[in-house]
């Protein structure tokens, strides 16, 4: 019996959706790890890289608490972290530069994790939450309070105001999509265009309120719509990390029986899944992610479609892996952001920087993986 | 010594000449043959939305000549079309609404519909993905990032000024994209040219935002170049736009034939004797020049090519000799009705062409992917 599975979970890799060389993941078969009714298949080269992630983003969210006007030492910080630290470094770690580091990784997490589920889903390497409508319809509601309300409105809810009306609108957006590509059930196909009709809307709203606004707001409403981590409070970066910690636990119950997914909706229920539950509920989570990813920090382009990608190519893996490309995710809105802050002479806003990094290095993984 | 006669039948003897011309008449008898019944009515109905199609485009630009800011009859737009100049007042201005706005715009909206349609149907056909629009080979974010670059650089104000380094940005992205995507084994391998496009484009988007945010100039255009628009292009723009979209249409009528073949996949494309990299490539130099060339001279409308693409591919069915025409006419008639009431809803004022396309074709369309017309390429 064991042997059986252990061969099935060696074809259901294989014959994934590939931008990996299908021969890559053919070649040895790996042994298979059983506890109880738990079974996986032990994949080395995957648990290292996300390890090697894991410890890389954790190194650049004490770096970039570490940085800044009033450098503290990197085991200074860790000891802070831990709760060990002077009394100085407490304000400045914990109350100063925490809240945006937190929201860097936190939203960098949600939008690797939700970019994963919907390209699995949608079996699709274009696909992204940007697809579904959520950045659209969270960038149209956030800058209709900026331009309709004006420079003071904004200034005041600026804190509270924005991030919940971006939530609401993205929100509203995926659900409606959701909705709208529902019909005895939810077809990737469907979804993503559905998605892009329901996303072109919205950017028509947005482009209509930028036509028609005040330039002041204008410039006010492109910093958000690039994406920035400037002025995070615990507010904030609280309500994220619990929203996404929740949410990735849901996602971790109802992932496992995912993996057959890719092969396609009648491979899947001949392995026995339920994958009409299953999609449903995994698409609503990537929803849920995005929206508040992008509630926290703006719309910050490309993470969700850039870092399962990434996270494919270095693990070396069919799908996109769900913790590596939430690894990626955090590790590039968190070096991006220290980047941003520390390395550019002018403030730019962390959005630039994630894309000016995520957009080469994609390509460069590319041309890598051809000229081998 | 002339040879003995040689039997046209082909026996083991035949020589060249005489083997291709007795293949030549078994392809001509085989084409004469009487078609199936089915197959002449699916002719013919083709044939026959053409035609419409064709006629409600010609219908669309006469309305849009006549509706405007300022309503003209049919008698007024004749007039303004072909009489000789006169002193009088009021003639003399309905000649330089019609010749100088109304004309202008009319033909940019039909020859980049055009464009833009042929465009989105050749690049979903090539990377053989649904979701690929013609922004897709970084085409649209080069030509934003020129037009932010020079602005800042160079204070350019005036579009006229700017609209070639539009075209010379889409295509140098272009050339970016494709030769990225053609370096080493899996050479215009189409998962690896639409990813390498998005790389491109991600990293364009960036540093147009990170331009805009640094100069306020820019940003204004950028705003109002986002929109999409076929208004105030002058010819003197437009002629040159229309010969390379011109150039790049005959591209794109040679590779189709190949393109059907292509898309049974490489392998029973290459055993059919096609010859993949090169019909690939001219494919996308097709598709850069459409939509670089439609994109400098009316600002990113990509969705319009990935929506008539469907519509196209639900009306004809997945052959491509068909559907590319049927996407181009269906993208310039969606362009001109767009144009046109983009211009009566917001009266006295005028809405971008490309935010009507938007806010129009896509629940258009919504419902259309709700009902089950579209297939997966």
């Amino acid at each position: 019996m064991r042997k059986v599975r252990e061969r099935m979970n060696g074809a259901e890799v294989a014959g994934g959706i590939s931008g990996v060389d299908a021969a890559e993941a053919k070649a040895p078969m790996p042994p298979g790890v059983r506890f109880g009714p738990v079974s996986f298949v032990w994949r080395p080269w995957l648990v290292l890289v996300t390890l090697v992630l894991a410890a890389a983003a954790f190194l650049i969210f004490c770096l970039s608490i570490s940085v800044g006007d009033f450098p503290i030492g990197l085991s200074r910080v860790i000891a802070t972290i831990l709760g060990r630290g002077e009394q100085v470094d407490e304000f400045v770690v914990m109350d100063l530069r925490m809240p945006r580091a937190l929201a860097g990784l936190v939203v960098g997490i949600a939008l690797g994790v939700s970019g994963a589920i919907t390209q699995s889903v949608a079996r699709n390497p274009l696909a992204s939450p940007d697809i579904l409508g959520i950045t659209a319809g969270a960038g149209a509601v956030a800058v209709f309070l900026v331009t309709a309300t004006g420079g003071t409105a904004a200034a005041v809810t600026g804190s509270v105001g924005l991030p919940a009306a971006a939530l609401f609108g993205g929100l509203g957006t995926g659900l409606l999509v959701y909705f709208l590509a529902w019909r005895r059930g939810v077809d990737g196909f469907r979804l993503i265009l559905i998605g892009i009709s329901v996303t072109a809307v919205m950017q028509a709203i947005t482009t209509w309120l930028l036509v028609s606004a005040d330039i002041r707001d204008v410039a006010r409403a492109q910093v958000w719509l690039v994406g920035s981590l400037d002025n995070r409070s615990w507010d904030e970066a609280g309500v994220a990390f619990w929203a996404t910690l929740v949410l990735l636990a849901v996602v971790a119950t109802v992932a496992f029986p995912f993996k057959p997914m890719h092969l396609g909706d009648d491979v899947a229920a001949g392995l026995g899944v339920r994958f009409g539950r299953v999609r449903a509920v995994l698409l609503l989570c990537a929803v849920l992610l995005a929206a508040v990813g992008v509630s926290a920090a703006g719309p910050v382009p490309f993470v969700a479609l850039v870092a399962p990608q990434v996270a494919m190519r270095l693990a070396r893996w069919p799908t996109p892996p769900l913790i590596a490309s939430g690894l990626v995710g955090a590790l590039l809105l968190t070096g991006s952001d220290l980047i941003a802050r520390a390395a550019l002479p002018i403030g730019l806003p962390v959005g630039v920087v994630t894309a000016v990094i995520g957009g080469p290095f994609l390509v460069y993984l590319l041309v890598r993986a051809n000229l081998r | 010594m002339p040879g003995p006669p040689v039997d046209p039948s082909g026996g083991p003897g035949v020589s060249g000449p005489i083997k291709g011309i007795s293949f030549v008449v078994m392809l001509t008898t085989a084409v004469e043959r009487p078609a199936p019944e089915g197959a002449t009515d699916t002719r013919r109905r083709r044939v026959a939305g053409l035609v419409v199609l064709t006629v409600t485009l010609l219908v669309a630009a006469t309305v849009s000549l006549a509706v405007g800011a300022r309503a003209l009859s049919p008698a007024e737009v004749w007039h303004g079309l072909f009489a000789e100049p006169e002193p009088d007042q009021k003639l003399t201005e309905i000649r330089l609404i019609v010749q100088t706005v109304r004309v202008p715009r009319t033909v940019l909206a039909i020859v980049a519909g055009l464009a833009l349609g042929v465009g989105g149907a050749l690049i979903q056909g090539y990377t053989r993905n649904p979701i690929a629009d013609t922004g897709l080979l970084g085409v649209n974010a080069g030509a934003s990032f020129a037009v932010v670059s020079v602005i800042a650089v160079f204070g350019f104000t005036d579009p006229f000024q700017y609209v070639w380094f539009a075209f010379v940005g889409a295509g140098l992205a272009g050339v970016v994209v494709f030769g990225l995507a053609s370096i080493g084994r899996g050479a215009g391998n189409p998962l690896t040219l639409a990813l390498a496009g998005q790389g491109v484009t991600v990293f364009l988007a960036a540093m147009t935002a990170a331009v805009a945010l640094s100069d306020k100039e820019s940003l204004n255009a950028l705003r109002f170049w986002n929109a999409g628009s076929v208004a105030g292009v002058r010819f003197d723009v437009i002629w040159p736009v229309a010969g390379f979209i011109a150039v790049g249409l005959v591209l794109a009528l040679v590779t189709l034939p190949a393109l059907n073949l292509l898309n049974l996949g490489d392998d029973v494309a290459r055993a059919l004797g096609v010859n993949i990299a090169a019909s690939r490539t001219l494919g996308i130099v097709a598709v850069t020049l459409l939509a670089g060339a439609a994109t400098a001279a009316c600002g990113p409308i990509a969705f319009l090519g990935l929506m008539v693409a469907h519509v196209a591919r639900y009306l004809t069915g997945p052959d491509y000799r068909w559907l590319v025409p049927y996407a181009g006419l269906l993208g310039s008639g969606v362009l001109l009705v767009c144009d046109i009431v983009g211009r009566v809803v917001v009266r006295p004022g005028e809405l971008e062409a490309g935010v009507v396309v938007a806010l129009l074709g896509a629940p258009f369309f919504a419902v259309l992917v709700w009902r089950g017309k579209f297939k997966s390429a």
